[in-house]
């Protein structure tokens, strides 16, 4: 399926270029506005990206495939990130992870079956302080126990 | 106790609130005097890289060349990956300004037209705050063409904001600046240093988001009153954040040098339930653990934890309780840098993997005496073999934390190695245990 920038998206995918003395810089926020208007990167994202910014589609994969936070197939329409990492664990991560698990039925990096949910186990969030935590999309919910957990996926199953 | 970089002041995110208390003040009074004389300050102030290296910031801008025909780049790194570590969000949510205002003058006194302002991926919220409070100070005129007018000065330059996508290793100078150049974060050898070649190949200096905030105060307040707070070799206060079994986890401003156990017992609370500290990791995930034991009058600085054997990094201090599992730990952090090694240089790719692998296999139970000095060996050949210090950050931890619990992980593993071919003797080789302990 090809991909095109809305008119408004390209025109921020220009604005991000003008920050930078060469335009490969602007891969990254290009990337990440391609992502937000299409869902995850695909192979037509990259090309489109590679010729905005005159540079090969191999470049633009190298970026996608290095940095964890784009995603190369479509994700959940809620996308669940479990920090697992030591300040979390300690405070009870695993058992959200596990539980994210069961209750949805779904492994790591895995949608479910009517594309409402995806799961990953991140790396710390910088959310030490405030432990265990998930993040939804964008969205931090920190200080979580496995029942406040359990609510937030209920609201969210009931939500669209 | 006198806060530098977070200040008890409601709403000082708002640019109109940080105007009514001096807001930038501090670098009108810095454009009316030369660049180097900024610089001078800083560095007598003695402020030290608050990013984990606690390099001093001041010496550090004295290395951009003073002539370039090259246009020259400042970085701020608020990439803040490091597990334990979560001050710099606090800084882009409660005081923005304060960093701005200090990118302004470290941009004046190293010459930088342009400055980037790297965030990690995940902290959308706070890039948004952190947007709108550079928004703000666009419009108010503090920032870009209209400075001129402003302050009256000649300089003016830019700050962007670029969003991280997810990798540890960005926070790491030379790969950041790989990243703003929309590059794969792949370390950069050095030399050459970013001063010389940083930035698409221009003079740049790279600090910590942490370290520019106290900028302003120091120039406002002059570089004596800086120097005489807490450790005179490592001045200043230190955002800590606490995190793990303590009863208030967060972030605690205070200076450097308080104790260890102060910081765990009277400022976060203690430990629940009243239990013994079995281990405490003083500067993120990264520095050497400490053992519980090991914690009672040890300072919180970059000078007084080098005594100890460990190291102040970015100040994030993971405290564990007794009943931790420290193998469960140290094989949860082994994954965290084989999955965030960037691949570039064979013993870390390889040898991160190896360390998850062994620890993964003594947490099954099925370790042998023989893996802890596996362990040691494949961390010390990590060690110091790499181009980046994510080889060292990945390899620390093991060694250390193997070195000063011996006992407790000799306790999980088996004593005798087990071996296709039954071979007593050569099954006890490079073992802590010696050959006479061999009973029949």
């Amino acid at each position: 399926m090809a991909f095109k920038f809305s008119q408004e998206n390209l025109d921020k995918v220009n604005e991000a270029i003008k920050r930078y003395p060469e335009k490969q810089a602007a891969v990254m926020p290009a990337l990440w506005i391609a992502q937000e208007q299409n869902g995850w990167i695909s192979n037509e994202v990259m090309h489109e990206v590679a010729t905005i910014l005159e540079i090969s589609p191999e470049d633009v994969l190298g970026v996608v495939t290095f940095y964890t936070m784009y995603h190369q197939k479509p994700m959940g329409k809620f996308h669940l990130q479990v920090c697992t990492n030591v300040s979390c664990m300690l405070r009870g991560a695993y058992e959200l992870y596990e539980n994210v698990k069961k209750n949805l039925d779904i492994e790591n990096m895995q949608v479910t079956t009517d594309q409402k949910f995806s799961l990953e186990e991140v790396e710390c969030m910088g959310s030490c302080g405030t432990a265990p935590m998930i993040a939804v999309n964008e969205d931090y919910y920190e200080n979580l126990s496995v029942e406040k957990l359990n609510k937030l996926i209920e609201d969210l199953k009931k939500s669209a | 106790m006198e806060k530098i970089v977070l200040p008890e002041i409601k709403d000082l995110h708002l640019i109109d609130i940080y105007l009514l208390n001096d807001g930038y003040t501090a670098a009108k009074k810095a454009f009316n005097q030369s660049p180097d004389d900024i610089i001078d300050q800083v560095k007598k102030s003695g402020l030290k890289g608050r990013g984990g290296a606690a390099f001093s910031a001041g010496l550090k801008w004295s290395f951009m060349p003073k002539t370039s025909s090259k246009p020259k780049y400042f970085c701020v790194n608020g990439d803040e990956s490091e597990p334990g570590s979560f001050k710099d969000r606090q800084i882009f949510e409660f005081n923005p300004h304060q960093l701005i205002e200090g990118i302004l003058i470290t941009s004046f006194a190293i010459g930088a037209k342009v400055s980037y302002v790297y965030i990690r991926g995940e902290y959308h919220k706070w890039i948004r705050l952190f947007e709108k409070a550079v928004a703000d100070a666009y419009q108010h005129g503090f920032v870009g063409e209209s400075m001129k007018e402003k302050f009256g000065t000649d300089f003016y330059c830019d700050i962007f904001i670029h969003q991280g996508a997810g990798a540890y290793i960005c926070g790491e100078e030379s790969s950041l600046m790989n990243s703003i150049e929309g590059k794969r974060g792949y370390p950069r050898v050095k030399p050459p240093f970013p001063a010389q070649y940083g930035l698409w190949g221009c003079p740049t200096t790279v600090n910590n988001v942490e370290t520019i905030t106290n900028v302003p105060p120091i120039i406002s307040k002059g570089w004596e009153w800086f120097s005489k707070i807490g450790e005179p070799k490592h001045p200043g206060t230190i955002l800590f954040g606490m995190s793990g079994h303590v009863n208030k986890p967060g972030v605690y401003e205070l200076p450097s040098g308080t104790l260890l156990t102060d910081l765990i017992y009277n400022y976060a609370g203690g430990v629940p339930g009243n239990k013994k500290i079995l281990c405490v990791i003083p500067g993120g995930s990264s520095m050497p653990p400490l053992r519980g034991d090991q914690i009672e009058g040890v300072k919180m600085d970059a000078e007084s934890l080098k005594a100890v054997g460990s190291a102040i990094g970015t100040g994030g201090v993971m405290v564990m309780d007794e009943d931790t599992d420290l193998v469960k730990v140290l094989a949860r952090i082994a994954k965290f840098y084989y999955h965030e090694s960037c691949g570039q240089c064979t013993p870390c790719r390889e040898g991160t993997g190896w360390l998850l692998k062994i620890l993964n296999r003594i947490l099954r139970g099925e370790g042998s005496v023989n893996d802890l000095d596996l362990l040691i060996s494949v961390a010390n050949n990590i060690e110091g073999n790499t181009i980046c210090a994510l080889g060292d950050a990945a390899a620390w931890p093991v060694k250390f934390m193997v070195m000063r619990f011996r006992d407790y992980f000799e306790a999980r593993v088996k004593k005798e190695v087990q071996l296709p071919v039954a071979n007593k003797v050569h099954s006890m080789r490079n073992t802590a245990f010696p050959l006479s302990e061999i009973n029949n």
